[in-house]
């Protein structure tokens, strides 16, 4: 296959298609069938697995999550950090038991949901795609960390950059046509986590409560009152 | 003063027969979807037992409702921050396995078998999954004392009795039980309102129904740990939670909630009654053994003319502060005393109140013959089948007194009655027992006669809803014609 067509087509093409659906589909979802925005638990169905499952799922991955966020928001302040060869362990070390604490829920959830009938029963093919897509992304971001080390840095300098014309509609694919292939797969796959997002549970993520943390204990919900003397 | 509503209901225990109508009632109309099929909105269980789901009230199991440490109230569930940490996986939460498994039996076999030796069977098959199950338990196994040591014996209130009076209530010639139906208490201070994460659980400003916004919700489940009573549930099909919802729809045109309407042992009243709304939180912190009457003084008068201009002030109409004054509600809870809040202790001031249930009438054996009680009766409500602890672990929030006054009251009013009608008691006894109960014969007249001969007018006092001033008329009511009809504007589907 000739590789700028190759690279042009997943790396300017697939983003944005990705990211179209991803918008326009979450929007369109939310208002038309709000209803269906939910983390949609299996707790109630099974409560032991899950603990094992669940916890190192979200706590890893929302790790990993947040740092990637940070070195595509602030990436100064990220390669700042790594300056120090200690802080640079800490962070290397640290992402990666991250990732393999993700892994080790992810396949957790997977056997659960496999094996558990009442599970299954709660389990629709969406969620299939949601695994299988996030535990390729788990492995290739591990397989990137053993490979390709000093990622939290090379990351900052390089995919920021990338990501960044991506995101001002000005793309420009130089630095990841050169990047390796598991590099390669960990942000095609990425992309194709954002595209099937809005049509999976993974919306959850979206409603996730925040007004709850300041919010007054009790809710009270007036039908006839005018708003100014809501309590 | 911030006076506002609250439909309030008021179950007369003495009166349940525990036929359980009032569970089909609700069932048939609001949860025999799935998901909802292992729900009971409404339910009935024997005291002593462990009630449904299994041993709800064994809070250090179960971590419900509030409590209070130097005036500070939290949730023994959860909080802000553990919230934050245990949204993926709630360390509190009962599974399926504390209720029952839901099942039905595969009738279609009684047809469709192949002809044999044997009669065809219709095997018990999971609800959830379709696999044949073998029956463990359900929603209602330990009726009337079925397999009491496992059940019976394990009622988390009983731990209040000493072995003595433990081994009493056990012994067979003193064996009594009662039934307690349960509903969601529409509580003032709800737990599960106050644990919701997305604010998708509610209380109506106009009436004090407590609801889940179905589509606000998006199944953080924190709120089934944080009822005491268990009445919040999880659709498990949905990923939504759903409780009781007083049959607001009926209500609102003027009809008593199923299970009200159908109760056969007319056990059940409601009505509205005005409270003071800025009260709640300090109410809520007090002491433990001034929670009732505390809670008691949350309702105001509506006879009070001052309360009644509040009452306008504050934006309720006139309709409901008349209703408020036929409240039944009102006079058991406020006149009368009678009636009482079920585990109050939980600090979530529920407003559905119980009449406790006299133990069995109290005989001596004198031989062969059944010979009648003394003359001195009030030591007999102490030394009652049913210990009076365990009643005021229930309904006293663990001090008798309450429970003892509310009995006393309604053995004094039978007195009475029976002195007028039957005339085999002394009707100087009778009248010193309502003196000591304190109550008059007006009064006691008027206990029994909302108690025996109550009309369905006189159980269900149900104030104009004024539909017509809410909600709908800022939205148009042509928006979803020829669409999906009543009920769900959008289908209550799963997410993909
Ligand atoms: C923003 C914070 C998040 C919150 C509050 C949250 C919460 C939840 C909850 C409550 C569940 C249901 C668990 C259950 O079955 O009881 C869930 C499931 C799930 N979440 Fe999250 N989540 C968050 C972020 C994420 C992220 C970032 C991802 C992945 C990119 C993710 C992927 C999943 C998946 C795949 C499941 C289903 C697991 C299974 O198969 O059972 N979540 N989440
Ligand atoms: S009884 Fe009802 S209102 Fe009270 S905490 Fe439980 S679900 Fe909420
Ligand atoms: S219908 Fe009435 S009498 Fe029968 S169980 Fe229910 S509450 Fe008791």
């Amino acid at each position: 296959m000739n590789n700028t067509y190759f690279n042009a087509l997943f790396f300017i093409g697939l983003p944005y298609v990705s990211l179209f659906t991803f918008f326009l589909v979450t929007i369109v979802r939310y208002r038309t069938r709000g209803f269906t925005y939910s983390s949609l638990s299996s707790q109630f169905l099974e409560n032991r697995q899950h603990f094992w499952a669940l916890m190192p799922f979200h706590y890893g991955i929302l790790t990993v999550l947040t740092v990637h966020i940070a070195a595509f928001l602030v990436p100064r302040q990220v390669v700042w950090w790594n300056s120090v060869p200690a802080r640079l362990w800490i962070m290397e070390i640290g992402m990666l038991a991250a990732g393999l604490l993700t892994l080790a829920g992810l396949v957790a959830a997977m056997v659960r949901r496999r094996r558990n009938h009442k599970i299954a029963v709660v389990t629709s093919p969406a969620d299939w795609v949601v695994l299988a897509l996030l535990l390729l992304q788990v492995l290739s971001g591990i397989g990137v960390a053993m490979m390709h080390p000093w990622g939290s840095s090379w990351f900052a300098i390089a995919v920021t950059p990338y990501l960044w014309s991506v995101a001002t509609l000005n793309p420009s694919m130089a630095v990841v046509a050169v990047m390796p292939w598991m590099v390669k797969l960990h942000i095609i796959n990425a992309f194709l986590v954002i595209g099937f997002f809005p049509f999976t549970r993974l919306v959850h993520i979206l409603v996730a409560p925040n007004p709850y943390l300041w919010r007054r204990p009790q809710v009270v919900r007036w039908y006839r009152r005018p708003a100014a003397a809501r309590g | 003063m911030d006076v506002r509503a609250q439909m309030s209901m008021v179950f007369h225990l003495d009166k349940c027969i525990g036929c359980h109508t009032c569970s089909i009632a609700c069932k048939n109309i609001w949860t025999d979807r799935k998901g909802t099929d292992y729900m009971w909105w409404n339910n009935v269980e024997t005291k002593p037992g462990t009630g449904y789901p299994t041993a709800w009230e064994d809070q250090d199991k179960y971590h419900g409702g509030w409590e209070c440490e130097d005036g500070n109230l939290r949730l023994r569930s959860t909080s802000k921050t553990q919230t934050v940490f245990n949204i993926f996986h709630n360390p509190h939460q009962p599974s399926m396995d504390d209720y029952y498994e839901p099942w039905t039996y595969d009738y279609q076999h009684l047809f469709n078998a192949p002809e044999g030796p044997d009669q065809p069977t219709a095997v018990p098959i999971s609800m959830v999954t379709g696999d044949l199950i073998q029956i463990k338990a359900g929603p209602n196994w330990d009726d009337d004392l079925g397999g009491s040591p496992v059940y019976a014996e394990n009622d988390p209130n009983l731990a209040q009795l000493n072995p003595d009076q433990r081994a009493q209530m056990f012994a067979v010639e003193r064996l009594m039980f009662f039934y307690l139906p349960r509903i969601c208490n529409h509580c003032l201070n709800p737990g599960c309102v106050a644990a919701c994460p997305s604010g998708a659980l509610h209380k109506r400003g106009e009436d004090g129904i407590v609801l889940v916004d179905q589509k606000r919700c998006r199944g953080w489940r924190a709120c089934i740990a944080a009822c005491p009573y268990k009445k919040m549930y999880y659709n498990w099909q949905t990923g939504k939670s759903e409780k009781c919802i007083l049959c607001f729809p009926r209500l609102e045109t003027g009809q008593a909630p199923a299970c009200f309407h159908s109760c056969v042992g007319r056990i059940r009243y409601l009505g509205v009654v005005l409270y003071d709304a800025e009260r709640i939180r300090e109410v809520a912190g007090l002491p433990q053994d001034e929670l009732i009457e505390a809670q008691r003084s949350l309702i105001l008068d509506p006879h009070d003319p001052a309360i009644a201009r509040a009452a306008q002030q504050n934006g309720i109409h006139d309709a409901v502060v008349e209703s408020a004054r036929n409240s039944p509600t009102y006079r058991f809870v406020k006149d009368w005393k009678i009636a009482l809040p079920l585990h109050a202790e939980h600090r979530t001031l529920p407003m559905l109140f119980y009449v406790p249930p006299m133990a069995p009438v109290m005989a001596q054996k004198n031989g062969s013959a059944v010979e009648n009680v003394s003359d001195d009766l009030f030591h007999d409500i102490d030394e009652a089948r049913a210990p009076i602890e365990y009643m005021a672990a229930m309904f006293g929030a663990g001090h008798a007194g309450k429970v003892r006054y509310a009995l006393r009251k309604q053995k004094a009013v039978r007195w009475y009655r029976r002195a007028l009608t039957v005339g085999d008691v002394n009707m100087a006894t009778a009248e010193r027992m309502l003196r000591e109960a304190d109550c008059s014969p007006a009064e006691a007249e008027a206990i029994y006669k909302l108690t025996s001969l109550c009309t369905f007018e006189e159980r269900f006092v149900i104030p104009p809803m004024h539909r017509e001033q809410a909600i709908e008329m800022l939205a148009d009511p042509m928006a979803h014609k020829q669409g999906v009809g009543f009920g769900f504007i959008e289908g209550p589907r799963r997410g993909l």
